[in-house]
């Protein structure tokens, strides 16, 4: 499926560009200093799905979602090595335009984090940045996310108290909805899940199906039955030598039915990890 | 069996007992301490209150004093002090939040440009008020040819207040949650937005706290506005007029007017009673700030 986009090293004024849409790492490693946190992960992420990322902690599953966006830029001495192309563009060589960038690739993290503003704010003050003005589009736009992510009958009637009195399940739907307003193509979720309750942390996943026929998810998770329910494709960290590297990906039928590998075979029977 | 349980028993009832007693002695030095300073405070204002009210009245705020101070009232003063005060902190916020950005935003605490920006402002901190006077005096009244005046008096102060205000506002702007700055970054929000839109914000609590401390700072200062700003008593007519402050008013009386300690007692009544009243007023507006940042839009 080609769609048009603008794209990152262009100008903004030229004209968008037909692309096939997907991310694609190649030897992939990203650096602490001199310790490294994964090594040579080559993966592709296609369209429309849902790709879960498994594995124990310090695998290095959250610092590769990190260098899908160059969020790692922020964070002190950490490099990144290999090769990343979205829409077969390089996001790691020449200057990009991170404005792009971020609105294409969503970013939701394991902690909600509202900004200490209302709840219409949260949606409408970062599509003002990105230059959407017109009063009649922000609302628009309020509603439709606030909708898809199934929180609108319950904040309706109080948009404008404070996003920080929701509930903490509500706050990261709120989150999500923030980011689905920038209308990204690609969603990186790092364990959403993981500060909620049962109920939920369901609501989130059954947001996340449904998400899945418009945007590409990649979903970090340490609930393996979570991972079975949501996941179109899957792949496996482990820890080796001290570095996190990639055991198995594909498929999710393949690599939860009949993994090539023993130790994904261990994992996903729950006897390791 | 049994002997050793009650061996056991008492043992651990001595150890109870002497635990008890480390509690006691323990709650009577940190309660010790805290009566002992609020009491400090509460004998110090009633000294101020029982020698400094009988000369307030509405004439004391409205009249210039005569006498060198002896008698008529303190309005000049008052002027001359706000005006000093503006002058302080219209100059020292600009440059203070700037450098407090800076600090936190864009310099990480190890490195080599911070530390020495953050040395620079330690050894400020520590410098004697009266050497700011002198320095002041040296750069402001005689290589800028301001003379002695309101206005080198407030940026005097400002150069004083500068060091204080700029490691509260940074330390603020630093605690500000980082969860904030990353989702604005994945949200593709500029570094300018993050700081006016959110950060800031977040901090204004913080920041009201090193106004404060600025604010009483340069009220209680005199050292460093006896050589800048003087004290000529007259009604100021522009930034450019020599003023007395109203604690460099209380330093004159008290040391160089005779039979003006009854009134110097008045105008540190005054002084004293503004400086609880603007951290009253600040306490407010930052806990209404913060209470609408959580709670109502």
């Amino acid at each position: 499926m080609d769609i048009t986009r603008n794209s990152l090293h262009l100008p903004k004024d030229a004209p968008p560009v037909t692309i096939p849409c997907c991310i694609k790492t190649t030897n992939l490693s990203l650096f602490y200093g001199k310790k490294a946190a994964f090594r040579d992960i080559s993966l592709n992420l296609d369209r429309n799905s849902v790709t879960v990322i498994m594995g124990p902690s310090g695998c290095g599953k959250s610092s590769f979602l990190s260098a899908l966006n160059r969020l790692s830029d922020f964070i002190p001495c950490c490099e990144v090595e290999g090769s990343i192309h979205l829409d077969g563009e390089s996001l790691l060589e020449g200057s990009i335009d991170r404005t792009v960038l971020h609105k294409r690739v969503g970013m939701i993290f394991q902690k909600p984090n509202p900004f200490p503003m209302s709840i219409r704010k949260n949606i409408t003050f970062p599509l003002r940045e990105h230059g959407i003005t017109s009063k009649r589009e922000l609302e628009a736009r309020l509603v439709q996310v606030l909708v898809d992510v199934g929180l609108w009958d319950e904040v309706k009637d109080r948009l404008d108290t404070s996003a920080l009195t929701l509930s903490g399940g509500q706050q990261q739907r709120l989150c999500i909805a923030r980011a689905l307003a920038l209308e990204p193509e690609i969603l990186l979720m790092d364990e959403p899940c993981s500060a909620l309750d049962p109920i939920s942390s369901g609501k989130v996943e059954e947001l996340i199906l449904k998400l899945q026929a418009r945007y590409t998810l990649v979903v970090v998770t340490h609930n393996l039955s979570q991972a079975r329910r949501i996941a179109t494709h899957a792949a496996l960290f482990w820890v080796k030598d001290d570095c996190g590297c990639l055991v198995e990906c594909g498929p999710a039928d393949q690599v939860f039915g009949s993994p090539r590998e023993e130790l994904t075979a261990a994992y996903v029977k729950g006897m390791k990890g | 069996m049994m002997v050793s349980r009650q061996v056991l028993t008492r043992t651990s009832r001595i150890r109870a007992s002497r635990a008890r007693l480390q509690n006691r002695i323990a709650a009577a030095v940190i309660w010790g301490g805290a009566i002992f300073v609020a009491a400090l405070f509460a004998w110090l204002m009633a000294d101020i209150l029982w020698h400094g009210w009988r000369e307030i009245s509405l004439a004391y705020f409205t009249q210039e004093p005569e006498s060198a101070g002896r008698l008529g009232g303190i309005s000049s003063i008052l002027v001359s002090t706000g005006l000093i005060l503006i002058v302080c902190l219209v100059s020292a916020l600009p440059i203070g939040l700037g450098t407090a950005i800076f600090l936190a935003e864009y310099t990480g605490p190890e490195d080599t440009v911070s530390r020495k920006i953050r040395l620079s402002l330690n050894v400020l901190a520590g410098t004697p008020s009266i050497v700011f006077g002198l320095f002041g005096n040296a750069f402001f009244c005689k290589m800028l040819g301001m003379g002695f005046s309101i206005l080198s008096g407030g940026l005097t102060l400002a150069c004083m207040v500068l060091p204080y205000f700029i490691r509260i506002a940074e330390e603020s702007i630093r605690s500000v949650p980082q969860s904030y700055r990353m989702g604005a970054v994945a949200l593709g929000l500029s570094k300018s937005t993050q700081i006016m839109r959110l950060i800031l914000p977040v901090a204004v609590p913080g920041i009201l706290g090193a106004i404060i401390l600025s604010v009483g700072r340069s009220l209680s200062e005199t050292a460093a506005l006896i050589f800048t700003s003087g004290y000529v008593d007259r009604m100021p007519e522009s930034l450019y007029d020599s003023g007395r402050s109203l604690s460099v008013h209380i330093y004159d009386l008290s040391m160089n007017v005779a039979g003006g300690d009854q009134r110097a007692y008045s105008a540190a009544l005054v002084l004293i009673v503004s400086l609880i009243l603007i951290n009253f007023i600040t306490g407010l507006i930052g806990r209404a700030w913060s209470r609408r940042m959580i709670s109502i839009s």
